[in-house]
């Protein structure tokens, strides 16, 4: 299909890399903040064909991992309710809460769907005028303009029996958190592309200036990877810092205008917990105060569930960066897509899911000096549950 | 989820008040609100999330891309081993990480 084709094609990829090996003359760090990039990246195997010390860290972004544990448990308990409707996206499902997960609550007879787009929530709503109607809105800035104008629709044409269970996330904070974390090993961002494809490229300019860290703008089809790469890796030997459009085919610096003013109109920015990471500053939007009936916790007084995440799951210092998934020890043996203990195993997006679809079972290890110090990092990888995999 | 992939308008129309369009994804149609991006006409690319169009894609600004690509290595062209690029040119479009670790 046209502008997917293209962007794949090997000869073309060969020209990048020759140009990325020619520009390369000392190792590098790279993060890709968005989890289908990492899913691209790892399915293509780009990682392992770039020069030798260029790394690229896996980023936070994907928003099924990143939904933390009490908006799961909200969710859950919201769910369970006789009266309720609860429409989800697909992915949402499997994500570990407290105990369960959305698939069992529908098991126990709770109503839970999935649907490809929160319209099809407004209209389950329409059509169903005496239950209560609850969509999931989670997502970064690409999915946030849709949520928000269907809260707008639902106000505007007067349906009461929707209400939205919020939980939106930030890229530039989160750049901003990983920056200032004393573990940072990032020396230049793959910004995500179809965030930028709403919001524009004008929040970015600050942050690669006070970080000193250029920031390439970057698709997600692997020419769109590698040329995110080759302009990154062009910045750093040049000792620049700039903001850079990789993508410009869907990419202009003013973003999408109405989207963003949509945004303003339904949403303020609030401090978010990130699952795993832990709060961030003005890293998330809630409803606004305008839209407040249609928040679900204010609906259902879910507003104080507090949670313990397991022990073993160590997706925090995967969405960080410090880990890669393989390093865990729990990966392809008591954590699968199957049995998943982290939401990063769940999530097509999600980095330890994308390793193990793509049997990155058994790569070796780091040392252990670089990865946040935690010994056990380095025990042999584990025997790989290969019975379970999707791609065998 | 947080998947945005590239469509085609097949028809456009207004709908309860609501600019909709028919989108083709390589064969697969599906329903698309267009509020976003209201001037997206028939025939037009567009970056489409979860039934909303998001941004238009821009042709024009695709094929710079590619051509920018292309002219990547043209020295290398000129002077390069002809074994090897015959060898490359002539290898077919599959697994990426196959086709380019040869
Ligand atoms: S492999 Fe499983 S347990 Fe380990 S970090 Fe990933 S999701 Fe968590």
């Amino acid at each position: 299909m046209k502008y997917i084709d293209e962007f794949q094609n090997p000869e073309l990829a060969q020209r990048l890399l020759d140009d990325i090996k020619a520009t390369v003359t000392r190792p590098w760090a790279l993060m890709e903040v968005c989890g289908g990039q990492t899913h691209t990246i790892i399915r293509h195997g780009i990682d392992q064909l770039l020069p030798e010390g260029v790394e690229l860290i896996h980023g936070p972004g994907c928003p099924v991992c990143v939904t933390p544990l009490e908006v799961i448990d909200k969710a859950l308990e919201i769910a369970s309710r006789p009266d309720v409707i609860f429409c989800s996206f697909g992915d949402m499902l499997r994500v570990p809460g407290t105990g369960r997960d959305l698939f069992q609550v529908r098991g126990e007879g709770g109503d839970v769907r999935v649907v490809y787009s929160p319209l099809d929530a407004l209209r389950i709503a329409e059509e169903n005028p005496d239950r209560q109607v609850v969509f999931f809105g989670i997502g970064f800035e690409t999915t946030a303009p849709p949520n928000a104008m269907t809260v707008y629709q639902a106000r505007k044409r007067g349906i009461r029996n929707f209400s939205l269970l919020v939980s939106h996330v930030r890229v530039p904070p989160a750049i901003e958190a990983i920056m200032r974390s004393p573990d940072c090993r990032v020396q230049g961002f793959l910004a995500a592309g179809h965030v930028c494809s709403v919001m524009g490229t004008q929040e970015y300019p600050e942050l690669a200036e006070r970080f000193k860290v250029p920031i390439v703008v970057t698709g997600f089809e692997p020419l769109d990877i590698l040329e995110g790469v080759r302009r990154t890796l062009r910045q750093l030997e040049r000792g620049e810092h700039t903001v850079d459009n990789a993508y410009p085919r869907a990419v202009r610096a003013e973003g999408n205008p109405a989207a963003r003013a949509m945004l303003d109109d339904v949403f303020e920015v609030t401090d978010r917990s990130w699952r795993g990471i832990g709060v961030i500053p003005d890293s998330g939007w809630r409803l606004s105060s305008r839209y407040r009936d249609y928040d679900a916790e204010y609906r259902f007084d879910v507003g104080d569930i507090t949670t313990r995440e397991p022990a073993a799951c160590r997706s925090g210092e995967v969405l960080q960066g410090l880990l890669k998934p393989h390093e865990c020890e729990a990966f392809g043996t008591t954590c699968t897509p199957r049995t998943p203990l982290g939401a990063t195993m769940v999530s097509s997006e999600g980095a330890c899911a994308a390793y193990y679809l793509y049997r990155r079972l058994d790569l070796p290890t780091r040392p252990a000096a670089a990865t946040a110090d935690r010994a056990t990092a380095t025990a042999p990888a584990p025997a790989p549950d290969l019975e379970g995999s999707p791609v065998v | 989820m947080c998947l945005a992939v590239p469509g085609r308008v097949l028809a456009v129309e207004e709908r309860d008040g609501t600019r909709m369009a028919t989108v083709d994804f390589g064969g697969v149609v599906k329903d698309v609100c267009l509020e976003y991006l209201p001037d997206l006409k028939v025939g037009e690319y567009a970056i489409v999330h979860v039934g909303f169009a998001l941004q238009r894609l821009d042709e024009e600004s695709a094929r710079r891309t590619l051509e920018l690509f292309e002219n990547l290595g043209m020295l290398e062209e000129e002077f390069g081993d002809p074994w090897e690029q015959a060898a490359q040119a002539g290898s077919a479009q599959g697994d990426l990480a196959g086709e380019v670790r040869q």
